[in-house]
């Protein structure tokens, strides 16, 4: 992952002396990404804030919340920046408005990173990334830490804090079950009336993306946020406005999970640190010892008093 | 390796009008975690959707687990080190350190959402040995079982010869006193090993601990976003674990009407300079590296935190430590300690819910009474169950002993 080492992160004085010191080797920079894998481009220039793909959504994943029909026709929520929680997997803010003075429109939902940090991060594993580019969950295994949702760059992932017996993670699923696996692609997808969505495989539609800049210049930021960014995501974005004013953070081209994995692997390479660590305690308490027995006066008896 | 020659139950009065009081607060905070498991997270906690990790977490956890380090520095010390001067703090030490584990499970309990789940990292084909939770995980479960066994020589210490089981169960008496005979002497055989271990798997997780956020840097503000985490944490155990036998020891001293021991406190505050020294050294140094003092003045919780952890409670308190004068007066030291032990409450809570500042905050996290309420309810517990302890068990050392 040549790109993952490439790094840039602005006001992070911080990140970037770390990254000195893991040097972007990580398992997660081994992992073989599907190169078939999907993704979906989102051309946030198109968007009208319908939420319509917010109403499939809720449609599609029957154990959420059941929401009226007409309550996804209110566009007066958007008037406040949301995130997604229990209820909802995706949603549809409103950042002001672009150089046109049309109101600007972004969705959201789980970013389906190539490195996913609540991939890296579950105590349990019950977090996976298949092999087309989905990042789904599996709420049998949870134990409810909430660590994935701390780890997660785009903190994607919400939690059930009300339901009392055995709450669940939630997040978008990519459709996996109900879509992918049968060869559909995602309901908020299929439901988009501008064709903000494009699903296909993810190396075309970076293609594609890089085609829409060069072909209308002054129309699109020139960068597809989510090739690159940490580490690389299944969802891309095109924006017209900057991307951090439309909800889309400068997080540097990093994956998550190289900056600990590394740590841990280091730590246990082979056991040896930890079996190291037993064999020097060990042995300087047997030296220690002997020496004591064997008459010679403790150096260590002076001295400490103080 | 026998350590058990001076120390004694202790004997006094265990509801004390001080006592009462403290078991009527404890009731009323525990009664907040019996309403969290029945009514769930929201109805007791202020976590959110960007808050996932709160007090429970910052202090129950990880100040519980760096706060529980006298148990293997002092161990450290006198078995591989050899300073068998500080003999009497091994015991205590030991006990909290047990206490502090057993009560940093019992409080994870409380904030996870699936806590039958608890046992889930233990099963094989459930290991993720990508997770830096799944390595503290695993080694706190293994190393609460050590502590466990460590302390098994002192309850046979006081029962062997003398088990006297209530009722039917007495005709089991000769079963358990040969059980607890051939446990005593084996363990007196293979104890170093599981000392050495424990040392280890503290090292192991007290680092851990330090690298849990390091995967979130784009969250953390810049005073606490340093891939050293674990070198931060590893080395503040160090000398927090000696602060609290400092302060433990004082604090029992004062409930039992005994003096402070100093004969072994201030020859053991003179070694907290140069592990405190090493932390301040290492995260100084880690500032200069990172040029993150350019953020000390930010208008930002953490950055007012780190001056009143690091600042205020870890180099003022470094400074008292290296003061002679300091380490032989009780007061000063019992303050100094006291600095420090908060130092790390302090700082544990600023790295998992002050300096974590999430890009999409909708709301800000303050940590609820009810969350308030649980985490003393369960500092009470274990002050509660200690005193329990101490007078059924030789733990602390025998007043006579001391003549």
């Amino acid at each position: 992952m040549k790109i993952a080492r490439r790094l840039f992160l602005k006001k992070a004085a911080g990140v970037s002396g770390a990254l000195l010191l893991c040097g972007g080797k990580s398992d997660a920079s081994r992992l073989q990404v599907n190169p078939d894998q999907y993704g979906v481009l989102v051309d946030t220039t198109r968007c009208v804030g319908c939420r319509k793909c917010e109403k499939a959504c809720n449609e599609i994943n029957e154990d959420l919340p059941r929401r009226p029909a007409e309550w996804f026709k209110d566009e007066s929520v958007t008037q406040e920046l949301r995130r997604m929680d229990y209820s909802a997997y995706t949603v549809v803010n409103r950042y002001g408005s672009d150089l046109s003075g049309k109101p600007y429109f972004a969705k959201f939902q789980c970013m389906h990173c190539l490195y996913p940090a609540c991939v890296s991060a579950c105590i349990v594993g019950a977090f996976s990334r298949e092999p087309n580019g989905a990042v789904i969950y599996d709420a049998w295994k949870c134990i409810g830490c909430r660590y994935c949702m701390a780890a997660c760059p785009f903190q994607v992932p919400a939690y059930e804090y009300g339901n009392v017996l055995a709450p669940k993670v939630r997040k978008c699923t990519f459709c996996f079950e109900t879509r992918l696996v049968k060869g559909g692609v995602p309901a908020c997808v299929e439901a988009c009336p501008m064709e903000v969505m494009t699903f296909g495989k993810r190396t075309a539609l970076i293609t594609l993306g890089r085609e829409r800049i060069r072909k209308s210049p002054g129309q699109y930021v020139p960068h597809i946020y989510g090739e690159q960014e940490v580490g690389g995501t299944s969802w891309l974005y095109l924006s017209a406005i900057p991307f951090e004013a439309a909800g889309l953070p400068a997080l540097g081209y990093h994956p998550a999970p190289g900056f600990t994995e590394p740590i841990q692997h280091a730590i246990f390479k082979w056991f040896l640190p930890p079996l190291g660590l037993y064999a020097t305690l060990g042995g300087i308490m047997w030296w220690l010892r002997k020496r004591k027995t064997s008459g010679h006066p403790d150096p260590d008896a002076n001295g400490i008093e103080g | 390796m026998d350590v058990h020659d001076h120390a004694a139950p202790v004997k006094k009065k265990f509801f004390t009008p001080g006592m009462k009081a403290l078991t009527a607060v404890m009731l009323s905070g525990l009664a907040l975690g019996l309403y969290r498991m029945l009514f769930g997270l929201r109805a007791v906690t202020n976590l959110n959707d960007q808050y996932p990790l709160g007090l429970w977490i910052g202090v129950d956890v990880a100040t519980g687990v760096a706060l529980a380090a006298g148990g293997f520095t002092s161990s450290a010390l006198v078995y591989i080190f050899n300073r068998e001067h500080f003999h009497a703090v091994i015991r205590p030490a030991l006990l909290t350190a047990l206490l502090g584990y057993t009560f940093v499970g019992i409080g994870l309990m409380f904030d996870l959402g699936r806590w039958y789940n608890i046992w889930h990292p233990a099963v094989p084909f459930m290991w993720q040995g990508n997770s830096v939770l799944f390595e503290v995980g695993m080694c706190v479960m293994i190393y609460l079982a050590v502590l466990y066994i460590e302390f098994v020589p002192v309850v046979c210490e006081r029962f062997i010869g003398r088990v006297n089981l209530p009722g039917v169960l007495g005709r089991f008496n000769d079963g358990v006193d040969i059980a607890l005979r051939f446990a005593d002497h084996i363990l007196g055989k293979i104890m170093f090993l599981f000392i050495i271990a424990g040392i280890v798997l503290s090292c192991l997780h007290q680092s851990s601990l330090g690298t849990l956020m390091v995967i979130a840097p784009h969250k953390m503000h810049p005073l606490y976003r340093s891939q050293l985490g674990p070198l931060f944490f590893l080395t503040s155990a160090f000398a927090v674990g000696l602060c609290m036998i400092i302060f433990e020891s004082m604090i029992a001293g004062r409930a039992f009407g005994r003096k402070p021991e100093m004969h072994v406190l201030t020859p053991l505050a003179k070694i907290i300079p140069y592990l405190l020294g090493l932390y301040i050294a290492v995260k100084l140094g880690d500032m200069l590296w990172r040029k993150s003092y350019l953020y000390l003045m930010d208008d930002h919780p953490a950055a007012f935190m780190f001056w009143i952890e690091f600042g205020l409670l870890t180099v003022a308190p470094f400074f008292m430590f290296m003061s002679s004068d300091v380490r032989r007066s009780p007061r000063s030291l019992f303050i100094a300690a006291s600095m420090y032990v908060a130092g790390i409450l302090l700082n544990r809570s600023t790295v998992f819910f002050i300096a974590y500042q999430p890009f999409y905050a909708v709301k800000a996290y303050v940590p609820a009474i009810g969350e308030f309420a649980l985490t003393v309810g369960l500092i009470l517990t274990i002050v509660f169950v200690y005193r329990a302890l101490v007078t059924l068990l030789p733990v602390l050392p025998s007043v006579e002993s001391r003549r």
